[in-house]
């Protein structure tokens, strides 16, 4: 994960070797699969939600988009997501600190577990829920005893979001703590400085992008869920319908304008993402080039931080 | 006893093994609570629920015949999907990390675009994209091939989720590979093809494999973007979450349930292979 900074970062800074290199056919040839295939893979999907949200001109778009049912559910997205997104960003933090800082029994069973809601298929993340909460769930009897409605309400929904986006943020503040290394922060103990102040004025700023990163990554997909959200939420138009939901029941009505309309907003939402996800490796790997020249020229070992290697899965 | 021991090497008796920084105590409590109230205490609802009805009616459950068709669908859907990518995975991460053309950054951000884009909204685009109805679909299916409401729709769909594992999973290595090796190869005489074939297919083998695991193990579970355009049909196009869906739907809880029960232990048994796979990868990487 550390070293070659320089040269991770820029496909052209990297030596090209002009022994072993494919024949320009070749090489087109290459180019032209990617470009076709992430063409009619990606961008074809992605461009007919704008081209079906606005067929019928930006007043039907905004027409769809301003209907109560919509913006309720916009409402219910923004506030889902405005819980999840926190809790799961504070967990991220702590649980990335553990893992990277120390090394205990039972650690690995540890990260096995907070992976796990990935390999967990959305329904069952939602089934889960409704067996614990529930009418026939497991506290179902004393829930409706004392008037508390989880399943098939808003409770229902923000749990089974923070379920499904938790690894979200621990896993890219992990992977940057890890390529970090804990020398700064030790050397901030030595000099006297305690456990709040180490993390809010070395670790913290370290770790920006990373948490930066896996925030709106851990927001596009607790505002996107569908699947285990579909379970627990019982569909009930201007309550518990969600952005997702709610293009469901459009698209189910034939209402395709309406349905691409609030999809074009969440996959503008995706799109938003993305470039956040570009930009800050663009400046991480701009920053990491400047720093090494700068060392260069100061005629010193290298003194960049290793790279803020972006791992959106693995 | 009258013999004395002799003196072991000593072991803290703490949990903790290394680490000097402050915080221990707090992020494992903190952790391990929220691990626990999120994560174990559903999953161990979820096994306990299917344990109460009964070994018989389980079994039932499970092996009914829309199950097993439910079962095969996803599993040789998920499999084309994932090997879909893995072949074009390969060349797209080969692409992205080895050439320089204009507009390479948009595409290699453009393949994270199915981790980001919301599975619902996936499904109606590509329904869109397919139906009969469609500029696509409708040229498609003038040839012959129907794609939308077929297992071809949901291996479509499979294929777009699964799309951004392969590449990331094999862009590092690529990127980390030693050129010398390469040019070794060529001045030994071996073609492009031969050094892509002996020298850099191995070294990226476990990393292709981990990628289509893990594609494999996503599309298994995928929902959101597949009911839209598989049709759902009982015993044709109806994956296994669906299915679970449905029991639910008609609050059969016990039967859904239970299939949950052996999706989560397909899950697992993957999610145990692809560690192993990671370790094999690291191992060959160092």
């Amino acid at each position: 994960m550390s070293g070659g900074v320089a040269t991770r970062w820029n496909g052209s800074g990297k030596r090209q070797s002009r022994v072993a290199a494919e024949a320009d056919w070749v090489r087109a040839s290459l180019i032209g699969i990617t470009v076709l295939f992430l063409g009619v893979a990606v961008v074809l999907p992605l461009s007919v939600v704008f081209s079906s949200a606005f067929s019928k001109g930006f007043e039907a778009f905004w027409a769809a988009l301003s209907e109560p049912d919509a913006v309720s559910a916009i409402g219910l997205t923004l506030l889902t997501a405005a819980i999840a997104v926190p809790l799961n960003a504070v967990f991220g933090i702590a649980a990335a600190w553990l893992v990277s800082r120390y090394d205990f029994w039972g650690k690995s069973a540890l990260v096995t577990l907070i992976d796990l809601p990935f390999s967990v298929s959305p329904v069952i993340s939602g089934l889960v829920f409704v067996l614990l909460f529930g009418a026939q769930g497991f506290w179902g009897r004393w829930l409706s005893a004392h008037d508390i409605k989880i399943i098939f309400a808003v409770p229902g929904i923000v749990i089974a979001t923070t379920f499904v986006t938790f690894p979200l943020v621990a896993r890219e503040v992990l992977a940057v703590m890890q390529a970090q290394g804990n020398d700064e922060e030790e050397a901030a103990l030595t000099l006297g400085a305690g456990g709040f102040r180490i993390l809010t004025r070395i670790t913290l700023p370290k770790i920006r992008w990373g948490v930066i990163y896996g925030v709106i990554l851990c927001n596009a997909r607790a505002m996107g869920e569908f699947g285990a959200v579909s379970v627990v939420s019982g569909h009930i138009r201007g309550q518990t319908n969600t952005m997702p939901l709610h293009v469901e029941i459009l698209y189910n009505e034939y209402n395709f304008v309406g349905a691409f309309s609030v999809a074009a907003l969440l996959a503008s939402l995706a799109l938003v993402t993305l470039v956040v996800k570009k930009s800050i490796e663009l400046g991480v790997a701009l920053r990491a080039r400047r720093l090494s020249r700068k060392a260069e020229r100061d005629g010193r070992a290298s003194l960049a931080p290793p790279s803020l290697k972006m791992r959106s899965l693995a | 006893m009258s013999t004395i021991p002799p003196p072991k090497r000593r072991r803290p008796l703490t949990l903790r093994r290394r680490g000097v920084l402050p915080g221990f105590g707090l992020t494992l409590g903190y952790t391990v609570f929220y691990v626990g109230l999120l994560v174990l205490l559903p999953l161990f609802a979820l096994v306990l629920k299917a344990s109460t009805q009964g070994f018989g009616a389980f079994i039932h459950t499970i092996s009914d015949q829309r199950a097993l068709a439910a079962y095969w669908l996803s599993f040789t859907t998920a499999l084309a999907g994932a090997s879909i990518n893995a072949v074009f995975g390969v060349v797209v991460a080969w692409v992205l990390s080895r050439y320089t053309f204009p507009g390479k950054s948009l595409l290699d951000a453009l393949v994270d675009l199915p981790f980001a884009l919301p599975t619902a909204v996936a499904g109606i685009a590509l329904t869109a994209v397919y139906s009969e109805n469609a500029w696509v679909g409708s040229k498609l299916l003038s040839l012959g091939v129907k794609v939308a409401f077929t297992q071809l729709g949901i291996i479509v769909a499979l294929t777009f989720i699964g799309i951004p594992f392969v590449v990331r999973t094999v862009q590092p290595v690529l990127e980390e590979l030693d050129p010398d090796v390469e040019e070794a190869a060529a001045l030994l005489g071996a073609g492009r093809l031969a050094t892509f074939r002996r020298v850099i297919l191995p070294s990226l083998f476990p990393a292709i494999l981990t990628g289509f695991a893990l594609a494999f193990a996503r599309a298994l579970g995928e929902y959101g973007s597949v009911v839209f355009i598989s049709g759902n049909m009982p015993m044709k196009t109806e994956i296994t979450p669906l299915l679970i869906v449905t029991k639910l739907e008609q609050y059969d809880y016990a039967g859904a349930t239970a299939i949950a029960t052996v999706m989560l232990g397909a899950s697992f048994l993957l999610l145990f292979g692809i560690n192993l796979l990671q370790r094999w990868a690291r191992r060959a990487e160092a």
